[in-house]
């Protein structure tokens, strides 16, 4: 292994040209590297919180690789993530198979860390508004309402002049957590419609134009004409046009606001029979009026068979569900804060992480 | 001064027959080993992928059934749009190598050659990002024009992508992908025509064209079709520039305008390996393992065409 | 023909002069021709409402092709006028291909300078939020990768070049040279998963690291090095090489003294260019080399933690930045162009500099 070193020294050596060549003295006892490994959709509101504790904590660097939730689950299955993050909890299969990392006898926990809502966004030639029920949503997302047009969506939209122009529904091409999240409501407010339950890679059958990432999503939405898309808080701009939800397409519609999500989160009951520092949700999505809700998880173990890495874990989980770390995000990822009872138990947790 | 002492040492140092035997040997074994090494790499990258991929060859899965249900509708995206992108890039090919070889003023040759080799070295994802935000919305008008006169034509029909982002779009960006590549094999080739032929053919009163016909590319034509095997080869493997223009699903469909598209093995490994669990994981790699098969296919196919190993002769 | 006709071209250009059958259409008629389509095509478009820069150019030139061809016809005959039609299209593809080129290095110039700063290159993304920070850490890693594969593959590409020239016979040699083939056509996404599945299995799983990365470029990269060694080795004449066995010197040192020094221009030619073919892989590299906003400098999965010492690389870093961007987007969207931009230019500086080496130092080999 003589090649690589050489070349790290080489590498060190650049880069000391440049800033400082790691090895920070650290100003309090934390020091080390951390990695995470997850959800994409997460990246932004990562990126803030890795801000706010490297700065608080110079010695520590946190690495999070927005891979994706799956390959985060499988790292830190593997070990190779300490902890991950993902647009879903752990499954009890999952659970019963703990990383090596943990401590023996030990469980994952599911701390729930960001709350963001999925946005329906659209684009058609100059229609700032639109309400859509669950049957004309399913319809549309499986392809069986294709002209903007049709009286089903006229139906909902009264006083809406909606233009003659084939719908071009977008979805995700890649593998998503986020796709999961918001075929998991459509499964769960239109069974009918949408028979292919949760699923992360949108079904081909239902046809629609494929688009990679949420950036790629939306991109599709603005380019096109005639399009709509789902897309999580974190890609989605003020300036785009999002939809509201009236399940019958008769109570009052509801947007994508950060009440509703609240209001989802705190109706959403925690699933039972898991240890007293899991907060897993089982999310109930008819609860605010709004289904289409995305809540973030950060899986870790209770406790690390290496303490020092349980010990920057716990400090960085505190840190990313403190109200700072909450608040903090939402300029970047427009994620909903948590707050309150639920907050202060998911802190409390956290901070039990050793 | 000294130099000149140590280069004599070293030249009677050599003279020793012996030394030179050892040292021979020795070298001898070095670059022997070296290939070796190839064959080592080659058989490791075989062995391990089939190590990854076994699991998902031998138990299907209960959505898509066993592993060719799965990988059949992307096997047809990569080998459509392969094709596709060759069928482009091949005349255009052929094209920019005459004109470099026999028509270019002798000045213009070598840069023009140099912009094209540029072409060959432009990063993939350079290449996604540029047919993604500039090319695809610049085709949105030629979808539509062209669904609406000659939708009457299979590949034509459906309803026109309205982001461009389509196998017509995809391919055009591998074309343009591959273009280099075939391009400056089949130049290499037209150089080596016989000058004594094309002349022949001039002095018998044959106009410029009518020589190209009658001699360059008779002669060229193995070559062009070994150059177009390797930009094949290219084409069947480029990852990230499909996986960021096309709008890809899995399904077979030979639409070239719609959004909906049969997407390629290697986009769908780049796309599904994030969100894949470990049986995915194995699955994707069972697809790559069928990719590297194809490949292999192509290559030798190129070889057997153009009859034998390449340039034998020293 | 009274010209001496070794030169093709000049026996084309005099054959075109000379009025033998028919007469012969001056030189100003094919430009004007093509304006007078040009405005046609326009006009037509532009009264039909239908418009558009793309649609003008491709009317006119269809509309210069069928008028060239009309005009030659009935004033230089049939063949001449196939001719002039067949050079037209010739010339056609090369601009055909010369468009795209300048469509994409106009784009990723002109979005690429908006953060084209020294900031870009000399800070990383480290608590880094929104706006600002640079691709210091992407950049070294991208150096310290393809060195690394440069490393690996150079030695083994050289003396595989050697042993096809110098040594290679029998099955072996045949063996050997349809392997390279083939391992120039591995798809660069299964060079990624060979190296995530050798690195999984002697590491441990989802161990990644520039070294994985590496590994997997070095695979993509040893090939070219094999066939552009190989062709160079080549080219050195016989004659050089039985001079030095007549005057009694071992053949390895015959290589080492003389093969390898005459070619040594050719050879790192050669590798430079293969340089600039791997220096821009993404695939592979997102798989095997994990992210990070901080600068890794030790390429060894032992370095982080959890066998996992994420490096970042200037590829992966735009595929992250274009396509996972935060708020504002557009300072994550520069930021991913710029890198772009640099990518090229550095793909470019060496293209030129593979060249610049192979002329400026070839040795005077008498053909």
């Amino acid at each position: 292994m003589k090649y690589p070193r050489t070349s790290a020294a080489l590498g060190c050596l650049i880069a000391l040209m440049v800033t400082a060549c790691g090895n920070k003295t650290p100003t309090d006892g934390l020091s080390g590297v951390v990695q995470g490994t997850g959800a994409s959709s997460m990246k932004s509101a990562q990126e803030v919180w890795v801000a706010q504790f490297q700065t608080a904590h110079p010695g520590v660097t946190v690495n999070y690789s927005p891979d994706g939730s799956g390959a985060g689950r499988t790292a830190f299955a593997d070990g190779a993530a300490a902890f991950a993050g993902s647009d879903r909890a752990l499954e009890d299969a999952e659970m019963a198979a703990p990383s090596r990392q943990c401590a023996a006898d030990t469980t994952p926990i599911n701390l729930p860390v960001q709350i963001s809502t999925i946005h329906i966004i659209f684009n058609i030639g100059g229609v700032g508004e639109l309400t859509l029920s669950a049957e004309v949503l399913a319809k549309i997302f499986t392809g069986q309402i294709t002209n903007w047009a049709d009286p089903q969506i006229a139906d909902v939209n009264p006083g809406i002049a909606l233009p003659d122009l084939p719908i071009t529904p977008v979805h995700r091409s890649d593998d998503s957590g986020t796709t999961e999240s918001f075929t998991g409501a459509l499964a769960q407010i239109a069974p009918a419609t949408w028979t292919e339950g949760p699923v992360n890679r949108w079904p081909t059958r239902y046809g629609g134009e494929a688009a990679q990432g949420t950036s790629g999503v939306v991109a599709a939405v603005q380019q096109g004409n005639g399009t709509i898309g789902y897309a999580d808080a974190s890609g989605v701009t003020d300036a785009m046009a999002s939809a509201r939800y009236s399940p019958d397409g008769i109570a009052t519609p509801v947007g994508p606001t950060a009440e509703a999500a609240s209001a989802v989160v705190a109706a959403s009951p925690r699933l039972e029979g898991r240890g007293i520092n899991d907060w897993t949700l089982e999310l109930d999505r008819t609860a605010s009026g709004y289904p289409f809700i995305l809540v973030s998880y950060a899986i870790a173990c209770s406790r690390y068979a290496d303490s020092h890495t349980g010990e920057i874990v716990g400090a960085y989980l505190s840190q990313v569900i403190s109200e700072e770390g909450q608040n903090g995000a939402v300029p970047q990822a427009g994620n909903v804060p948590l707050s309150g009872e639920l907050a202060a138990s998911i802190r409390e947790a956290a901070a039990t992480i050793r | 001064m000294s130099d000149d002492i140590r280069s004599i040492e070293t030249v009677d140092e050599s003279l020793m027959a012996d030394h030179g035997n050892v040292g021979d040997a020795a070298f001898r074994g070095i670059s022997t080993g070296s290939g070796g090494i190839i064959m080592v790499i080659l058989a490791a990258v075989a062995v391990f992928l089939i190590a990854q991929a076994a699991p998902a060859i031998t138990t299907g899965d209960p959505r898509y059934g066993n592993l060719w249900g799965y990988v059949a509708p992307y096997l047809f995206g990569t080998i459509w749009i392969s094709f596709l992108a060759l069928l482009i890039a091949v005349p255009v090919s052929v094209g920019i190598a005459l004109y470099i070889s026999h028509y270019a003023p002798k000045k213009l040759a070598t840069p023009v050659a140099f912009v094209v080799d540029l072409l060959a070295a432009v990063p993939s994802i350079v290449f996604g990002l540029w047919g993604i935000t500039t090319l695809a919305p610049m085709l949105v008008p030629a979808h539509q024009w062209l669904t609406e006169y000659l939708g009457f034509i299979p590949l034509f029909s459906g309803t026109a992508s309205g982001t461009g982002r389509t196998m017509l779009t995809a391919s055009l960006v591998l074309a343009i992908m591959v273009l280099p590549i075939i391009t400056s094999l089949t130049r290499e080739v037209f150089l080596r025509t016989p000058k004594l032929q094309e002349e022949a053919s001039l002095a018998l009163g044959a106009t410029k064209w009518e020589m190209i016909r009658q001699v360059v590319l008779p002669f060229g034509r193995s070559g062009i079709v070994a150059a177009s095997m390797l930009g094949l080869g290219r084409a069947l493997g480029e990852t990230m520039a499909v996986a960021m223009v096309l709008s890809g699903g899995r399904m077979i469909s030979p639409r070239l305008l719609t959004s909906e598209n049969p997407n390629t093995i290697a986009a769908n490994i780049a796309l599904g390996f994030a969100e894949a669990d470990s049986g995915g994981v194995h699955r994707l790699i069972a697809t790559g393992l069928v990719l590297f098969a194809i490949t292999i296919v192509v290559n030798m196919a190129g070889r057997l065409i153009t009859g034998g190993p390449r340039k034998e002769s020293r | 023909m009274s010209t001496p006709a070794n030169d093709p071209r000049a026996a084309a250009q005099h054959e075109a002069e000379i009025h033998l059958t028919a007469g012969q259409l001056p030189g100003y008629i094919g430009p004007a021709v093509f304006v007078v389509a040009l405005v046609v095509s326009a006009t037509v478009l532009g009264l039909l409402g239908a418009f558009g820069w793309i649609a003008t150019v491709l009317l006119a030139v269809i509309g210069f092709l069928v008028a060239m061809f009309a005009l030659s016809t009935a004033v230089e005959g049939r063949r001449r006028a196939v001719d002039r039609i067949a050079r037209y299209l010739i010339l056609g593809t090369f601009l055909l291909a010369l468009a795209p080129l300048l469509s994409l290095l106009f784009k990723v110039a002109s979005e690429g300078i908006i953060r084209f700063d020294v900031t870009y290159f000399t800070s990383t993304k480290r608590n880094v939020i929104g706006a600002g920070g640079g691709a210091a850490h992407a950049i070294i890693g991208t150096l310290i990768t393809t060195g690394m594969a440069t490393v690996f593959s150079v030695p083994v590409g050289l003396l595989t070049a050697i042993y096809l020239v110098e040594y290679g016979k029998g099955w072996m040699k045949r063996v050997i040279t349809f392997l390279v083939d083939v391992m120039t056509g591995i798809p660069s996404i299964v060079a990624g998963l060979f190296a995530y599945s050798l690195i999984s299995l002697m590491v441990g799983h989802g161990s990644k690291s520039g070294l994985a990365g590496a590994l997997a470029l070095s695979v993509l990269m040893i090939p070219y090095v094999v066939r552009n060694s190989e062709e160079i080795i080549r080219l050195v004449p016989d004659k050089l090489r039985e001079a030095s066995y007549g005057l009694g010197v071992s053949k390895w040192r015959t290589i080492v003294k003389v093969v390898l020094p005459t070619s040594v221009s050719g050879i790192v030619s050669g590798v430079v260019l293969a340089i600039a073919r791997i220096i821009g892989e993404t695939a592979p590299l997102l798989i095997t080399m994990g992210f990070t906003a901080s600068m890794t400098t030790n390429p060894l999965p032992t370095g982080g933690s959890n066998m996992v010492n994420p490096m970042t690389s200037l590829p992966v870093f735009v595929f992250y930045e274009y396509t996972r961007p935060g708020r504002p987007q557009e300072a994550f969207l520069d930021r991913a162009w710029t890198g772009a931009l640099v990518l090229v230019l550095i793909v470019m500086v060496l293209n030129l500099i593979g060249r610049w080496v192979a002329r400026k130092y070839a040795p005077k080999i008498n053909r």
